[in-house]
Order: structure tokens, then C-alpha cells, then sequence
């Protein structure tokens, strides 16, 4: 699957990265209402990654209704809509609106780690996300991901209460509260200062995160963090993951890293002998 | 850092980046004015020696910020990024407007030993912002630089695509190239359709990421900043209800053109990238050096 908060905006951009063979797409995060996003520097490049605080830029629900409306009558693949608010009733019309124009799912952003009062600050908070959920659940009638934060002291006991509320599946893991100064100036180089950290530098938390998941949920749990490859996607998969998302590992490899992980896999299930990739989701967790 | 003036809006800087003195022509730099912004600009010169230039008009709180700066002050530097402008032998014209005759000064100099012959319309609204008109002179011979300024201060009385129809209806060219205010660039694509010339026109939206993540400047199923900059008659056909009509702001709604230029208060003008697709979006290349000029 396509992760959130990369392209797309555009039907166009969603089309393309399906034809990469995603088997799913993930939009940007959209909200009640338009928000132009911070200032640049939005990205940053490290050795090992990126962090970035865009500020969840969007148009605002009642404008992107058309985009999912013309996106789901092109796309050959499930649509997932991100969603964010600012409180519980917020992130239920949202969802409501996103799954009337089409959505065939809704992913949670409660975990965006650089914009106040939504996204991760929801999500470190167990009893406010029980009522996003339950709200979210009660507006509509398609599946909804909740996707995590790894910046919180337990992510078992949010991933719990998620469930409890009723979530469908898991999304593990958003990017990494992460800075980057520039020593010249002695300057934050994010025009917001914090930002969240993505690509291979955040893999192995990522894993981690998942497998602790995987022994604590009954839910199924989307893998998410630095996958650039199939022995990466597997990783997540052997730690408990049904399926992954792919984010950062596009701005090197192009869309179509998705048909090379998919191919990957199923070379790897051919040669150890295994008829199903159900056969290995969390296969780690019995030897 | 160095700086130079170029015209009373315009002015030059150039400093040492060892990544983007391997760019092409089209290519853009995303340039970061600590504490302000970081703004995409396209490449206007690359050296052996390691010395790179742009060319920024003063149009916003960023771009304003930067031209105050003195000698000896840091700025960052990330690229180069986007694809180039193929470099394509035989008759050649190119038009461009204002700021965008930088990447095609660029360009023409890389041209100089492979075309045939390279006719150039430029375009300013008066003489003092008709740039780089003596490095072109040294280029080409001057019977083939058509100069246009719309106050008729300096050559032809017009707009940089009027002097253009003529031409094409007298010459045949093999490829034309085009940068500038994307209603003129659509103006030169339509010619080149009718005509049937071979056209590749640098566009420019507004710019995140640079590297084909953040969506913030697609035009149909492209990236500017990846696809792109630099983009194909071929290609324009496919992104003709938007080429010349809209953008993206910054909120991901797609605007019309002129409305997105009152409400960029930062981005510059034209990012001329351009491409090559398999330099790697390049975090191994270049995390944002720092010069001191």
C-alpha cells in the first residue's frame, strides 16, 4: 500500500503509484477544514532518512470530496482516505464525508508528530482516542485503520484501546519525533524546529513495534516504516504485519518499488515452500 | 557567497557547491534562507571549479530577505534536482521571459558548440529587466537574438510570443526550448503544435520536498520536481487542461494560474529543473551544505 502523506492529492499521482502495483493507496491527511502547511524548509535529508513537518497541508474535506469521487472512479485498487481533526466530532464528519464520496477505508492519522492539538497528540492520550474511534466507527460503516504513534511511553496499551473502540486494524508505525540543526547557523533547519523521521533509519523500530503489537492484538496490523525492498516488507510481515505501506523508498526507487517488493515476495514464498503469505504473518514469533 | 546585480529586481549570486556544479541545464537548487524560507531555483551557470549561480528577482518576504544578504553570509544549498533539457543539434530556437532566460543562457552555452544555429527571443517588461542580454550577445550573433520589451523601452514594442509566429511560419527549427511565465510558455507550446516543432518548455509550481514525495507541485500524473522540470511537447499535450491554466496552492487545491501568483509570496519564479532521471533523489549527495562565500 501507498503510506499517507506522500503524493497524494491528485487522482492522477494515486493512479500512477497503483499502476506501480500498489495494492491500496493511502491519501494525504485531510481535515474539516483547508490548511496550507508550514513554511520551508518541510524536508530535511539525514544519512539515513528524512524528516519532514509539512504541517499537514490539505484542501479541506469539502474540497477533496471530489478527489476521492474522481479517484475512485479511475482506481482499480482500494482507496484509503487519511483523516485528522482537531477533536472527536471533527475526524467523524470527516470520515463520514470521505466514506460517502467513496473511500473503501479510513485510516486514523493520530499520530502526525509536528502539528498541535491533532495527530500524535490524540493518540499519546488513551482516552480521547477511545472517543475518536467510537466516533469514527459509529459515522461509518467501512473499515477503520488507527494509525500509531511510536512516540508514546506504551504503545500496547494505546494499540488496546484502539481495539477496544472498535478500530479494524492497526497502522504501525507514523514517523519519529526527530530534529536537525545546521551547525553553521546554529538553526533548527525545519522551519517547524520538530519534525518526524522517515526511511530506513526508523525500520528497526518499526519491527519492534509491530512483533509487541502482534502478541497484544487480535486485529490485523499494517507495517509501516523504511521499507525500501522485499526483504524489509518481509520483515514486517514475519513480525505480525498482513500487509505494509510504502512511503520515503519513493523518492529513490519510483513507484513501481511496489511490483519489486510484491515479486520479491512471492519468489521468497516459492523458494521456502510456503503456499500463502498468510502462512507467514508473524511466523517470527514461533521459533 | 558572491552577489551581482543583473537589473533593478534582479540579482545573481553565486557560491561553491560541489553537487550542483555537476548540474545540468534545467536543473534546479532548493536554496534556504535561514530562519525565512527554502525557495527552488534554477541553475543559471555550473563550473568545473566548483562555482554555481542563480538568478533571483525580489518578489517576496524570501526572495527579498535573500537580496539583502552581504558577501559573507550562509545560505544552504540541496540539489541538484530534476531532469535537463536535452541538448539537441541543428537549428535552435529559444524563448524566454524574464528570470527564465537564465536556465536557457545555461543551456545556449552548452548548445554553442553542437547547434547549427540558436535563435533567441527574450522578453522583459522594460530594458533595465531584460536580462543577460551581453552574455547572449557574446553566444550568438546578435542578427539572432530578437529582443522584446513591453513598454518598447529596448527592441520590438510586444510580448515575447509575438515577434515568435512569424518566425516559425519563415524557418524551420529543430527544437525549440522555452522558460518563462507559463501563459507565454503555453503560448510557444500551441505555436510549436501548429508549427510541428519539437518543444521542451521548463514549467514550475510550487515546491515542498523536491524529490517527488510531497505532491505539492503535480501537474497531471507528473512531478515537476522529479518528471521534471523540463517536460516534452509529448508530454504537455497530456497535462493540457492545466499547462498555462492552473496550480496546486499550498493548501492542494488546484487554482488558476494568475490567482497562485498572488498568493506566492515566497516562491520564486521559475524553477527550472531538469532531469536526469537516475541521479538518485540523493540524500548520499547532498544533505544540505553550508557555503561561506
Amino acid at each position: 500500500m501507498l503510506a499517507s502523506g506522500i503524493l497524494g492529492y491528485s487522482t492522477e499521482t494515486l493512479e500512477s503509484i497503483a499502476e506501480g502495483g500498489a495494492g491500496a493507496v493511502t491519501t494525504k491527511s485531510v481535515g474539516l477544514k483547508p490548511r496550507v502547511g508550514y513554511a520551508n524548509p518541510t524536508v530535511v535529508q539525514v544519512s539515513c532518512g528524512l524528516i519532514n513537518a509539512m504541517g499537514l497541508p490539505n484542501p479541506g474535506i469539502d474540497e477533496y470530496v471530489n478527489e476521492i469521487q474522481t479517484a475512485k472512479a479511475v482506481l482499480n485498487v482500494p482507496l484509503v482516505v487519511s483523516v485528522y481533526g482537531f477533536s472527536e466530532e471533527e475526524y467523524a464528519i470527516v470520515a463520514k464525508k470521505a466514506v460517502t464520496a467513496g473511500a473503501d477505508a479510513i485510516e486514523l492519522n493520530v499520530s502526525c508528530p509536528h502539528v498541535k492539538e491533532t495527530g500524535s497528540e490524540i493518540g499519546q492520550n488513551p482516552e480521547i482516542l477511545r472517543q475518536v474511534v467510537r466516533k469514527v466507527k459509529a459515522a461509518v460503516e467501512k473499515p477503520v485503520f488507527v494509525k500509531l504513534s511510536p512516540n508514546v511511553t506504551s504503545l500496547t496499551e494505546i494499540a488496546k484501546t484502539a481495539v477496544k473502540a472498535g478500530a479494524d486494524a492497526l497502522t504501525a508505525i507514523n514517523t519519529v519525533r526527530a530534529m536537525a540543526i545546521d551547525t553553521e547557523t546554529a538553526r533548527p533547519i525545519l522551519s517547524h524546529k520538530i519534525g518526524g523521521l522517515s526511511g530506513s533509519a526508523i525500520r528497526p523500530i518499526a519491527v519492534r513495534c509491530v512483533y509487541e503489537l502482534y502478541e497484544e492484538v487480535k486485529v490485523p496490523i499494517i507495517g509501516c516504516g523504511g521499507i525500501a525492498n522485499w526483504s524489509d516488507a518481509l520483515e514486517f510481515i514475519l513480525a505480525g504485519a498482513s500487509a505494509v505501506q510504502v512511503g520515503t523508498a519513493i523518492a529513490i526507487k519510483g513507484s513501481h518499488v511496489f511490483k519489486a517488493i510484491t515479486r520479491g515476495i512471492d519468489v521468497y514464498l516459492k523458494r521456502k515452500g510456503f503456499r500463502s503469505l498468510q502462512e507467514i504473518v508473524g511466523l517470527s514469533h514461533r521459533s | 557567497m558572491n552577489v551581482k546585480n543583473e537589473s533593478p529586481s534582479v540579482k545573481t549570486f553565486i557560491f561553491k557547491d560541489k553537487e550542483c556544479a555537476k548540474a545540468k541545464p534545467g536543473q534546479f537548487l532548493m536554496l534556504w534562507i535561514p530562519g525565512v524560507d527554502e525557495i527552488p531555483l534554477s541553475i543559471l551557470d555550473a563550473r568545473e571549479d566548483g562555482t554555481v549561480s542563480v538568478a533571483v528577482r525580489s518578489v517576496g518576504e524570501a526572495t527579498q530577505t535573500l537580496h539583502e544578504k552581504k558577501t559573507d553570509e550562509i545560505i544552504g544549498i540541496r540539489g541538484p534536482f530534476g531532469n535537463s533539457f536535452t541538448a539537441k543539434e541543428g537549428e535552435i530556437l529559444l524563448v524566454g521571459g524574464g528570470t527564465g532566460i537564465a536556465p536557457l543562457l545555461f543551456l545556449a552555452k552548452k548548445l554553442a558548440s553542437k547547434a547549427a544555429r540558436a535563435v533567441f527571443i527574450i522578453g522583459a517588461k522594460t530594458r533595465e529587466e531584460l536580462l543577460f542580454i551581453d552574455e547572449l550577445e557574446e553566444l550568438c550573433s546578435k542578427g539572432n537574438i530578437v529582443a522584446t520589451t513591453e513598454d518598447g523601452s529596448y527592441g520590438i514594442k510586444c510580448l515575447g510570443t509575438e515577434p515568435l509566429e512569424p518566425l516559425l511560419a519563415k524557418q524551420k527549427f529543430d527544437m525549440i526550448y522555452t522558460c518563462g511565465p507559463e501563459l507565454m510558455m503555453r503560448k510557444v507550446f500551441d505555436l510549436a503544435e501548429k508549427y510541428e516543432i519539437a518543444l521542451e518548455a521548463s514549467l514550475e509550481r510550487l515546491m515542498r520536498c523536491a524529490m517527488g514525495l510531497c505532491g505539492s507541485c503535480v501537474i497531471g500524473k507528473y512531478r515537476v520536481c522529479r518528471d521534471g522540470p523540463v517536460f516534452t511537447a509529448k508530454q504537455l499535450r497530456e497535462v493540457r487542461s492545466e499547462c498555462g491554466i492552473s496550480k496546486r496552492d499550498f493548501d492542494g487545491k488546484k487554482i488558476p494560474l494568475e490567482y497562485f501568483f498572488c498568493s506566492m509570496t515566497a516562491c520564486l519564479r521559475n524553477v527550472e529543473g531538469a532531469i536526469h532521471a537516475n541521479h538518485s533523489a540523493s540524500w548520499t549527495c547532498s544533505p544540505v551544505p553550508l557555503f561561506q562565500g
